[in-house]
């Protein structure tokens, strides 16, 4: 519970950021708020030579809209999501999200990029991240890039963040009113990581479902889609017997572990009861 | 009861001051610094060349040691030394265990620091010294140990067959200890064979008690400063007493010498009942030295080292007629001791033995308890030590026996209960009930819980095939409290008593100090105590002030555990108090120049009887005799009085439970919907404090049916290593609770107080279960494993079976990762406080 020595760096711009994760050294650390960086070094799981530490560059913190897209800064914490306006209207499935994240403590100091980046298969923004389509705006070295939410998770624990560069903000679709939005989340008490749990959106077409995004958290090593459940509810009529018949799909493509919680067959069979119920929740049933 | 160095003090009730105080909801006086941490808990204690250790735990649960080799660590920075077994084998003695249940239990004996051998994960192996913390923890990474691992014994059904590895070479077997307490052979009871054979119904089952971790929240620490040849240990203790009588003991240091000081302590729960292996180094080491030491464990320490409770399994078979009249009831039990035997690891089973019999009159009686040794972490004491296993399984299976007989689960209760003009009543296993009413408990805990309303809506989701089902589980339940009296310890081979003592200090300015013997570490006693010497003296209530837990303030004491503190230890107060009046009304007919006969005493001062306006103070008196100017020949001049009550009896408290589950069928999440109970503690002090207890009992023994358990994997490692695996409820994750109370005074002392501490705790788990079984029962559920895990339900209802094992197969690093992060956000010392 003590960490080893390691270097500390606070910037407080991006270049300056970019400039102190360049000349930490071999193993670098980014602190984003720190809610899994730390226990894991304190338990000497990670001994970092160098920890860069975000929290005073300001510039990475906040939301704004662009276009018909909704701009959160990496070192926004769940606490600013939670109070900010524009999530409110256009980012509920964001905000529902971030409400079961751990407890208040956590959610004051923890990041809406740092969660990404750390991709935590049972954390709970990923799923929310892939299933909004999400885009990932990353700055290094070699100047800035955008990357698809769907290329963003590329393993348990790892992103598609090459060494040197730093997650900056991620951009997310507005969701109209004609969206509906749940994150059905299942675990045994309030501040546990997800079981299993489901991230819905789903557009209504009058009584008919025009389009269904599912993200699915902690049913592999990355966040993933219902893919299956997505194409079977699109064009049906809203009604609990489509739904219960595209959810039955859920865990179709899914590869679950199996720890203390939960066997492999039993977060699949979650996974098409949450997805019912997260999806007949957002479509108004 | 018996008050020591006064046998004239008839052992009749007492006429106890009118309460003023007592009864009162109170505000706890010392919460504002506890919650502040305004206050000094061990790990705060900074001393001038203090020096810190760090101990490198063993990450195998059974292998010799082949190599260790310290000498790297002895060059980085900082460090003093480095220990190893070896290094200290001479003078490091065994750590005591004072609870020899049979005359042939064999111990093994437990070094604190390994010499030879490791047997459980986390047993220390080498000791480093340095002049900080961080320099300590550093260096262990230069200690190089090799092992040569042993056959690892996990499973008790396993350890004691024939040809099982041993844990311990020098032992034949796993089994340290049968203990049999027979009913018939004891002449409390009929022949339980017998009983069995004649009976119209049997029912068997086996039940699992979970492995537990007590959890405390301030983690153990212990700082030890040498002066000369004395020594000071501040320790996070709940035993300072005890601990002081057993280190002496175990280091040879003599008793006189050694001082022994818990400052206040961030809860236990019987955690903290027990003398540590760092405790016994940092003397050791604070000798070798002549400089003060300080350990304070890691929270991933104090999961894995601290020792555990519960872990028991129990074979029980019920014999009854058709009508429901219970006619014997049959124990066996397989206790997980660990790897070895600690102050009362053996004696946990054997107090449970006492209470199978529950609330019930069973003629015939009979338990057999093996205690087996197994390479995990020893158990010992948690919150309720042996009584909530032995309700649990009497409480388990009476619902059995009601679904055998078809028959009303509280009927059949009824039925069998003690009635309450039956009372003092001497049960099958010997210990005589004094009060209560059960049926008068129950009555009011149904009216809390609105139960035809829950029967009703049960009736209706049942018929319409609801996925969310309904049950409703009732525990009806006594305890032994108010540990103890010290013949019947004795009788029970336990090494110490369990009186009390207090004794109460008069100011000069009137104010007053009462002594206890009674640690408190959490309990709220400042405040209970200031109460009850408050309406005692007659002095305001902010006048008193409550001194406890260092040796040399309260000499004699035997502290807190048991439900003990009010029961035994308040009664000693007011036992002090009493001396004190007496002592006082010498003094103040002197001084009034009236007969001692013709005083009053009340509202804290003594008046004479038809002389109006004649009178003084008790105070005043106080202030008198400390001038000691004027006073009577042959008296000494103070008023100040000492006490020690040992009581004649346990306590009983009893109550009834009733849980309301829901349990959806799909996800087979359980969820409490209501949850009310009906404590009778005897006399109530202080409300607030009772209904904290009984809140604070019913998340423990609610975490222990939903929540906790302790798992090791195949090779012995603690698999649920931190917070994220081992789950302790938080308050969001608890239903309101609704609590009344019942009072039967105790006739077993004056204050007529049962004890509160371990009621909620006891009473709750099997009320949880059998609700949530009550729910499923009609989908072919007749037991699921504690705890209740959603998986366990899940697989229960829909493949049958009880749920099985949580094997953390395939737990890979993911599970590790959550593990971390969520410790960040439950890991108290990860945001700098003790609390």
């Amino acid at each position: 519970m003590i960490p080893a020595p390691f270097a500390y760096a606070r910037p407080t711009t991006v270049d300056e950021a970019l400039q102190a994760i360049a000349d930490g050294g071999e193993d670098v650390k980014v602190l984003a708020g720190g809610q899994s960086l730390i226990p894991v070094m304190r338990l000497r799981l990670a001994a970092p030579e160098t920890v860069v530490d975000l929290t005073r560059v300001e510039g990475l913190r906040g939301v704004r809209e662009e276009g018909d897209q909704l701009v959160v800064g990496a070192m926004t914490t769940h606490a600013d999501v939670l109070a900010d306006p524009l999530l409110a209207r256009y980012g509920q499935l964001v905000v529902q999200a971030t409400e079961t994240v751990a407890d208040r403590q956590v959610r004051r100091r923890g990041t809406f990029g740092g969660a990404l980046a750390h991709a935590d298969p049972a954390g709970d923004l990923p799923a929310v991240a892939l299933a909004l389509d999400a885009e990932f705006v990353v700055v290094g070295p070699g100047g800035r890039r955008t990357v698809a939410a769907a290329d963003f998770f590329v393993d348990y624990l790892t992103t598609a963040l090459e060494e040197g560069e730093l997650l900056v903000e991620i951009r997310l679709p507005k969701l109209g009113e004609d969206w509906g939005v749940r994150y059905e989340k299942f675990n045994r008490v309030a501040q546990a990581w997800s079981i299993v749990a489901v991230a819905a959106a789903v557009r209504r077409e009058g009584g008919r479902i025009a389009e269904a995004r599912i993200g699915l958290t902690n049913m592999g090593p990355t966040p993933l889609r219902a893919r299956a459940t997505e194409a079977a509810l699109v064009g049906v009529d809203v009604s609990m017997e489509t739904v219960t018949a595209a959810a039955a799909q859920a865990a179709e493509g899914t590869s679950p572990s199996n720890d203390l919680n939960a066997q492999a067959d039993y977060r699949q069979h979650l996974a098409q009861v949450l997805t019912r119920r997260a999806v007949a929740a957002a479509a108004g049933l | 009861m018996t008050v020591t160095d006064d046998p004239a003090v008839p052992d009749a009730p007492v006429d106890l001051a009118p309460a003023k105080e007592v009864g009162q909801a109170r505000r706890r006086k010392e919460d504002a610094r506890l919650i502040t941490g305004k206050t000094t808990w061990t790990d705060n204690m900074v001393l001038p060349g203090m020096l810190h250790l760090a101990v490198l735990r063993s990450p195998v649960a059974h292998g010799r040691i082949t190599h260790l080799d310290v000498s790297a660590a002895k060059e980085r920075p900082n460090v003093v030394a480095v220990y190893t077994g070896r290094d200290l084998a001479e003078e490091q003695g065994s750590l005591p265990c004072a609870w020899p249940v049979t005359p042939d239990m064999v111990n093994p004996g437990h070094p604190s620091i390994a010499v030879d051998q490791v047997n459980h994960v986390g047993e220390a192996v080498a000791v480093v010294v340095a002049r900080s913390r961080t320099a300590a923890a550093d260096a262990l990474e230069a200690i190089d140990v090799d092992y040569e691992p042993l056959p690892v014994v996990l499973d008790m059904e396993q350890a004691v067959q024939e040809g099982s590895p041993l844990v311990h070479d020098s032992t034949s077997s796993n089994t340290s200890y049968h203990f049999v307490f027979d009913a018939g052979e004891a002449g409390t009871g009929a022949d339980t064979d017998q009983a069995f054979a004649d009976a119209e119904v049997t029912v068997s089952r086996r039940f699992v008690q979970q492995r537990l971790i007590p959890a405390f929240m301030e983690p153990r620490s212990v700082v030890v400063q040498p002066s000369g040849d004395n020594y000071t240990m501040w320790s996070a203790t709940q035993i300072p007493h005890i601990l002081r009588v057993m280190a002496a003991m175990v280091t040879g240091i003599p008793e006189h010498k050694l001082r022994v000081i818990a400052p206040d302590v961030g809860g236990g729960f019987g955690g903290k009942l027990q003398v540590n292996p760092e405790e016994i180094l940092c003397l050791l080491i604070a000798r070798r030295l002549g400089k003060p030491v300080k350990w304070t464990e890691t929270r991933s320490e104090s999961l894995m080292t601290a020792h555990h409770g519960r872990d028991q399994v129990q074979f029980i078979d019920i014999a009854a007629d058709r009508d429901g009249t219970v006619r014997g009831l049959r124990v066996r039990l397989l206790a997980d001791m660990g790897a070895y035997l600690r102050l009362i690891t053996p004696g946990v089973p054997a107090l449970g033995a006492f209470m199978f019999p529950g609330i019930y009159k069973f003629p015939a009686y009979r338990f057999e308890c093996d205690g087996v040794f197994t390479n995990k972490v020893p158990t010992d004491a948690y919150r309720g030590a042996g009584r909530p296993e032995a309700t649990f399984a009497i409480e388990r299976i009476m619902d059995e026996l009601a679904v055998e007989l078809d028959m009303d689960p509280l009927e059949l209760r009824r039925k069998n209960w003690i009635g309450a003009e039956e009372f003092p009543f001497t049960t099958v296993a010997g210990l005589e009930y004094d009060s209560g009413d059960y049926h008068q408990a129950t009555e009011q805990a149904l009216q809390l819980i609105g139960y035809d309303e829950l029967r009703a809506e049960q009736q209706r989701r049942r018929e319409a095939n609801d996925p969310v089902q309904l049950g409703i589980g009732f525990s009806t339940f006594t305890e032994m409290c108010g540990l103890a009296p010290s013949r019947v310890l004795g009788s029970l081979a336990f090494g110490a008593g369990g009186w009390e003592q207090a004794s109460i200090r008069m100011l000069p300015t009137g104010k007053v100090e009462v002594v206890t013997g009674s640690t408190p570490h959490g309990q709220g006693h400042e405040t209970a105590w200031s109460q009850i010497v408050a309406d005692q003296l007659g002095v305001p209530f902010e006048d008193v002030e409550v001194l406890h837990g260092d040796t040399s303030i309260s000499s004699r004491g035997l502290d807190t555990y048991g439900s003990r503190s009010l029961v035994v230890g308040g009664t000693a107060v007011v036992k002090a108090a009493e001396k004190v009046v007496q002592k006082a009304r010498v003094i103040a007919a002197h001084l009034l120049e009236a007969s001692e006969d013709d005083l009053e005493f009340t509202g804290g001062k003594f008046t004479v009887r038809g002389t109006p306006g004649a009178g003084i103070g008790i105070q005043e008196v106080a202030l008198a005799i400390f001038a000691a100017h004027d006073y009577p020949e042959g008296v000494e001049p103070t008023i100040d009085a000492e006490a020690t009550f040992d009581p004649e009896n346990f306590s009983f408290p009893h109550g009834t439970h009733i849980c309301a589950m829901e349990v959806d069928t799909e996800t087979g999440s359980v969820k409490i919907r209501k949850y009310a109970c009906v404590d009778d503690v005897g006399t109530i002090v202080n409300p607030l404090i009772v209904e904290g207890q009984v809140h604070g009992g019913l998340a423990q023994g609610i975490a222990q049916a939903l929540y906790e358990e302790a798992i090791y994997d195949a090779d012995g490692n603690l698999t649920t290593g931190s917070f994220v695996d081992y789950l302790v409820p938080a308050a969001s994750d608890l239903p309101h609770f609704d609590t009344g109370n019942t009072v039967h005074a105790a006739t077993s002392n004056p204050l007529g107080a049962k004890g509160v501490g371990e009621a909620g705790c006891i009473a709750s788990t099997p009320a949880v279960v059998n609700a949530a079984l009550d729910a499923v029962r009609h989908l072919g559920v007749t037991d699921i494993r504690m705890p209740l895990t959603p998986e366990r339900v899940w697989r229960a209802v829909h493949q049958g079976g009880d749920g099985g094992d949580r094997a953390a197969a395939g737990s890979n690093a993911q599970g590790a990762s959550s593990g971390e992060a969520a410790a960040a956000s439950t890991d108290p010392s990860s945001t700098g406080g003790h609390l």
